[in-house]
């Protein structure tokens, strides 16, 4: 017999669909099949189940191979290569339950490290620009049951977050808006006919790199003043076309993504996005949302502001908290040679930096935790696998829209593997030690 | 043989977080990431056939990918690899004091290299950590 568990969340896009059913074994120790998820949530379940998963941490040798060590041995690695460092990287966060990411703080404020999460080269940016300007936002569920004007400016949520869409944005029937997709009216921009723009109403094929100016010629449209013939590969047209079309909604919503925050302008383009925002509130009620890409980056988030005030590249190595992107941000640190050891955590920097950053963590003392064998596995000294959250174990984790969930644990992680959680509170409890904290 | 210059993008596709999420080390991973969608126009200018590898250069890199016709366009122009080891050998890594590298907008060189392989994931990093050519 096989038991069927209800309402699972999946732990990989920032949208963190809560209605995901698992069948599992009856022992509670296979995972058999996922109803309701997404291809890229069922994959992640589904690989958990992998016969060829490592299931103990494995140290590099001279020689290139890997030696199996036990978790003590891991630990022991871990604390003296931390404690003995003048000041450390701790990256990543972004792939594990708010409870763990605490954990790993306590170690950070002793060892004085720098801690970034994933929003380093995903949603830094747009924290830079809250910080200067605010963000008038909303819940999901808000633009579920309101939205009847959809904008999504450099996203693509049809590959990065499929069910977005579905639940939230274009499709489903809402309180006040009882069509469904009839009821709303979608703007897509992006230098790309994207899945997503071919779904649109409205899709502005910009110029690449251009989306400030174009920003910027949708405050002047909205206010009806005089425009060039064409912005950023636009007709004026349509721009004015698009803004009438922005106004005549009851509720509004931006939702952004890499295009804007990754394209040169950075920050500036979200402060423009937001004040375009401000500005349709003249005339109907309008939020911005980001569009968060793991699950659980907005909790750590969340947890470093609640912890010491900043949401990101927060550097503790001189005993208090400074927090200064482009001086403490991962990137700048690693491109500039500035860190002398490199932790990572629920995160793959080895895939996800410039490759200028990956040769700098190969050369350091470096752990990674991570329940998959990826790049940078395969460039650190030692690879911790832990459980899965949210397969595995469960934890809190925060949606894109700040709104927080439990995750559930469905299955039994293989025999002896340990979580995030456990194995940092084993590296705290040996930092502790070392540094002759009580 | 003719090449050409475009303007690179990097960004998430289904395939990637799909083969992401099966396994970084498997060859899925690589067929997902380790491939440059081209405009049609783009792919006749260089004179290649689709799915022939071509070797991507930028002034901060340079990584062997297949060139395949883009399923997201037209973008003549523009140019796409998914996000991952292959695209982040090439990427603009400045972050203009903002902490986040250019991910997007590139300006690279691409050129037909149809007898140079593709590598896997963890192996082009591994190999380009040690200096040899990718």
């Amino acid at each position: 017999m096989t038991k069927t568990i209800p309402d699972v969340i999946c732990p990989f896009c920032g949208t963190l669909c809560d209605d995901l059913e698992v069948v599992v074994s009856d022992d509670g120790k296979k995972l058999l099949e996922v109803y309701n998820a997404c291809v890229i949530g069922t994959e992640k379940f589904l690989h958990s189940q992998a016969t060829d998963r490592v299931t103990r941490p494995r140290l590099a040798q001279p020689d290139g191979t890997y030696k199996e060590i036990s978790y003590e041995e891991a630990a022991d690695y871990t604390a003296k290569m931390l404690a003995a460092a003048k000041k450390p990287l701790m990256y990543g966060w972004s792939s594990t339950n708010c409870e763990a990411q605490s954990m790993g703080h306590e170690i950070a404020e002793m060892v004085g490290a720098v801690v970034d999460n994933t929003a380093a080269v995903c949603h830094g940016t747009t924290l830079i620009a809250v910080q200067d300007i605010g963000l008038p936002t909303c819940t999901l569920g808000e633009v579920k049951n309101r939205a009847d004007r959809i904008i999504f400016w450099g996203c693509n949520p049809a590959h990065a977050h499929p069910r977005h869409m579905s639940r939230y944005s274009i499709f489903p029937r809402g309180f006040f808006t009882g069509k469904g997709h009839k009821s709303r009216k979608i703007v897509v921009v992006d230098p790309r006919v994207t899945d997503t723009a071919k779904m649109a109403d409205i899709h502005l094929q910009i110029t690449q790199g251009q989306d400030y100016e174009l920003l910027n010629a949708f405050r002047v449209a909205i206010r009806g003043e005089w425009l060039p013939d064409v912005v950023a590969g636009i007709p004026k047209e349509r721009i004015y076309e698009a803004a009438e079309m922005l106004k005549g909604g009851r509720f509004g919503i931006i939702f952004f993504g890499m295009g804007v925050t990754q394209t040169l302008g950075k920050n500036h383009n979200i402060d423009e996005a937001i004040a375009v925002t401000k500005d349709l509130n003249d005339y109907t009620k309008f939020s911005i949302m980001p569009m968060r890409g793991h699950y659980n980056v907005t909790g750590s988030g969340e947890v470093l502001a609640w912890q010491f005030g900043y949401p990101y590249s927060v550097d503790l190595s001189r005993g208090f908290a400074r927090y200064n992107p482009g001086d403490t941000s991962s990137i700048d640190l690693l491109a500039r040679g500035e860190v002398d050891a490199m932790f990572t955590l629920g995160s793959d920097p080895g895939s996800h930096f410039p490759f200028r950053c990956v040769k700098r963590i190969s050369e350091l003392p470096s752990v990674c935790v991570d329940p998959h064998l990826t790049p940078t596995s395969g460039v650190s000294k030692l690879h911790v696998p832990v459980a899965f959250v949210g397969v595995e174990v469960g934890g809190n984790c925060y949606r894109m829209d700040n709104v927080p969930i439990d995750a559930r644990k469905v299955v039994e992680p293989p025999e002896g593997m340990l979580t995030d959680e456990q194995f940092l509170t084993m590296v705290r409890d040996r930092v502790k030690k070392i540094k002759g904290v009580a | 043989m003719a090449t050409i210059n475009v303007n690179l993008i990097s960004g998430r596709s289904i395939q990637q977080g799909v083969a992401m999420e099966g396994g970084k080390e498997k060859p899925l991973y690589r067929t997902a990431c380790g491939i440059i969608e081209l405009d049609p126009s783009d792919l006749k200018k260089l004179g290649a056939w689709k799915n022939t590898n071509v070797r991507v250069t930028s002034e901060y890199g340079s990584v062997v990918v297949k060139a395949i016709e883009t399923t997201q366009g037209p973008h003549p122009g523009i140019a796409f690899i998914p996000m991952g080891p292959w695209a982040n050998q090439i990427v603009n890594p400045n972050t203009y004091s903002t902490g986040m590298p250019t991910f997007k907008g590139t300006p690279v060189k691409v050129e037909v290299a149809p007898n140079q392989p593709v590598l896997l994931g963890i192996e082009l990093v591994q190999k380009a950590c040690r200096g040899e050519p990718t």
